[in-house]
């Protein structure tokens, strides 16, 4: 059986950093991806990223992507597996995976997961109709295939992701009828939400959706106003033509290989969901199992980056290379610390303390 | 709709054109571009019928809302799988069956 000292799962940002941190030190890596090229979310970003200068802040994410992938390609400690699903870990600590159509089998000193995360679903009526699309779906058909999902968006989700997302729909010329949201307030940075405002899309606060109309796909939607309990009110339903239903409602953690190794893990909603809980190497209760980036919490590219980079450094240390990885870490800690400071920084920073072991 | 012309997008080339099968009609696509993709740009958007009709969701592979019969192999996620020239696609029906399994 093939054997490796880190095996990576996922080369997104936090796989990425992980890799070349560890193989800096010394360390010999193999970094799996069931994608066709590396980079995670960071190659549908066309977006100039939020976050520290350190981290790429002000940098599109799809350049980002390239910048690392530059440095990965140059390193020969780093074996890259594109297009490359790992299907399992067994409780021998056998990685199982599929590269190409081939079935596969190896072994790791320690292994670190950097999965990511996937979207969430939303209860309305109807919304397994063919046009009821995830944001990150959308996503990657317009901006990594260049086909457009349609001709007019309901997006669901004034966060982040739902602001960015209506304006790259607008940037490849669809039309957004509407951005709806069950809070009372636009949960994402006021500078993105300026933005389509001022391309005339109405942002519709305390909003839900509760059908989907259609019989074979998408053709319109009924929305109606929600209380401050989130109840529908009566007689506020509104229908829409749209052909293009979009959620944007966020994301939970990739757990299922997680779980497989057996670590302990707890539901902790600001962070996304379940969520295993982790030292301050980002170990696992797993020995030699190490977790970073959307994986470990929902948060941003920018902390994944330099989660990654802890986690990488602490595996290799463990296997005994590098030196002085102690006061390293101590600055890429201090790094998290300083992305972690605002209001939302704080929600995580509550709920990771309830995840250290 | 393809995106033909993008404000950040430059990487969207011109690729090789080639002819697949859909139900039973000759459409075009780009090679290596995935089927899904191909599809909805032939305005296609319902996939298979598991009672219900059902498109894809997630894009990336995780969720198989998009299982379809592919060159006569069932469950084939084609939001990832690459499209070749000739391939022959069908809507499924629930499970789909098996290639050369029993009926
Ligand atoms: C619209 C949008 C806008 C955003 N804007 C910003 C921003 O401006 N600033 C910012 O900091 N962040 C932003 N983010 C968030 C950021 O993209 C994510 O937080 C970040 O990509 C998480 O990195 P990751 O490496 O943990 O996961 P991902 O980037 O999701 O990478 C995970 C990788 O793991 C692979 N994988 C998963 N399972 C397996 C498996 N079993 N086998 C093999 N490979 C597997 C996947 O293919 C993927 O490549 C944005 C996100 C979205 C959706
Ligand atoms: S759309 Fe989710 S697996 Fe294809």
């Amino acid at each position: 059986m093939l054997h490796t000292e880190i095996a990576i799962i996922g080369g997104g940002p936090a796989g990425m950093c992980a890799a070349i941190a560890a193989a800096n030190q010394g360390a010999r890596v193999t970094l799996f991806d069931r994608g066709k090229r590396l980079g995670g979310q960071l190659v549908k970003q066309t977006h100039r990223f939020f976050g520290s200068e350190k981290e790429y802040a002000g940098i599109r994410g799809i350049d980002i992507a390239k910048i690392l992938y530059e440095e990965i390609e140059k390193n020969k400690l780093i074996d890259v597996k594109l297009d490359t699903t790992v299907l399992a870990i067994y409780s021998d600590g056998v990685i199982s995976y599929e590269e190409g159509k081939s079935y596969k089998r190896m072994t790791s000193e320690k292994t670190i997961i950097a999965a990511g995360a996937a979207e969430k679903m939303l209860l309305f009526e109807n919304n397994d109709l063919p046009g009821v699309y995830g944001a990150g779906a959308v996503q990657t058909l317009m901006n990594e295939h260049g086909i457009v999902p349609g001709n007019n968006v309901l997006m669901i989700g004034a966060g982040n992701i739902g602001l960015i997302v209506s304006y790259q729909l607008m940037q490849a010329g669809v039309k957004v009828a509407a951005i709806i949201d069950a809070a009372p307030k636009v949960g994402g940075y006021l500078v993105h939400a300026s933005k389509v405002r001022r391309l005339g899309v109405p942002i519709l606060t305390s909003h839900t959706i509760k059908t989907a109309l259609g019989n074979e796909t998408v053709e319109g939607a009924v929305i109606c106003e929600v209380d401050d309990k989130f109840n529908p009110i009566p007689n506020t339903d509104q229908t829409i033509d749209v052909d293009i239903i979009c959620l944007a409602v966020g994301l939970s953690p990739q757990g299922e290989l997680l779980r497989q190794t057996g670590c302990e893990v707890k539901y902790v909603p600001s962070l996304g969901g379940f969520v295993p809980l982790r030292d301050e190497n980002l170990q696992t209760t797993t020995n030699g199992v190490y977790v970073a980036g959307d994986s470990a919490e929902v948060e941003e590219a920018s902390s994944a980056m330099v989660e990654g980079t802890i986690a990488g450094l602490s595996a290799a240390e463990a296997l005994g290379y590098g030196t002085n990885i102690v006061a390293i870490k101590e600055g890429f800690k201090n790094d998290l610390d300083v992305l972690r400071s605002g209001a939302v920084g704080e929600k995580i920073k509550s709920g990771l303390k309830l995840l250290s072991c | 709709m393809r995106i033909k012309k993008h404000p950040v997008l430059s990487s969207i080339v011109e690729k090789t054109e080639v002819e697949f099968i859909f139900e039973g009609k000759m459409l075009k696509g780009y090679e290596g571009e995935p089927i899904a993709a191909a599809l909805h740009e032939n305005g296609v958007r319902v996939l298979r019928h598991d009672h219900r009709p059902r498109g894809f969701f997630c894009a990336i592979g995780n969720c198989s809302s998009c299982l379809m019969e592919v060159n006569g192999e069932p469950n084939v996620r084609v939001c990832v799988e690459e499209l070749r020239d000739g391939m022959v696609i069908n809507m499924q029906e629930g499970k789909g069956k098996l290639k050369g399994g029993e009926e």
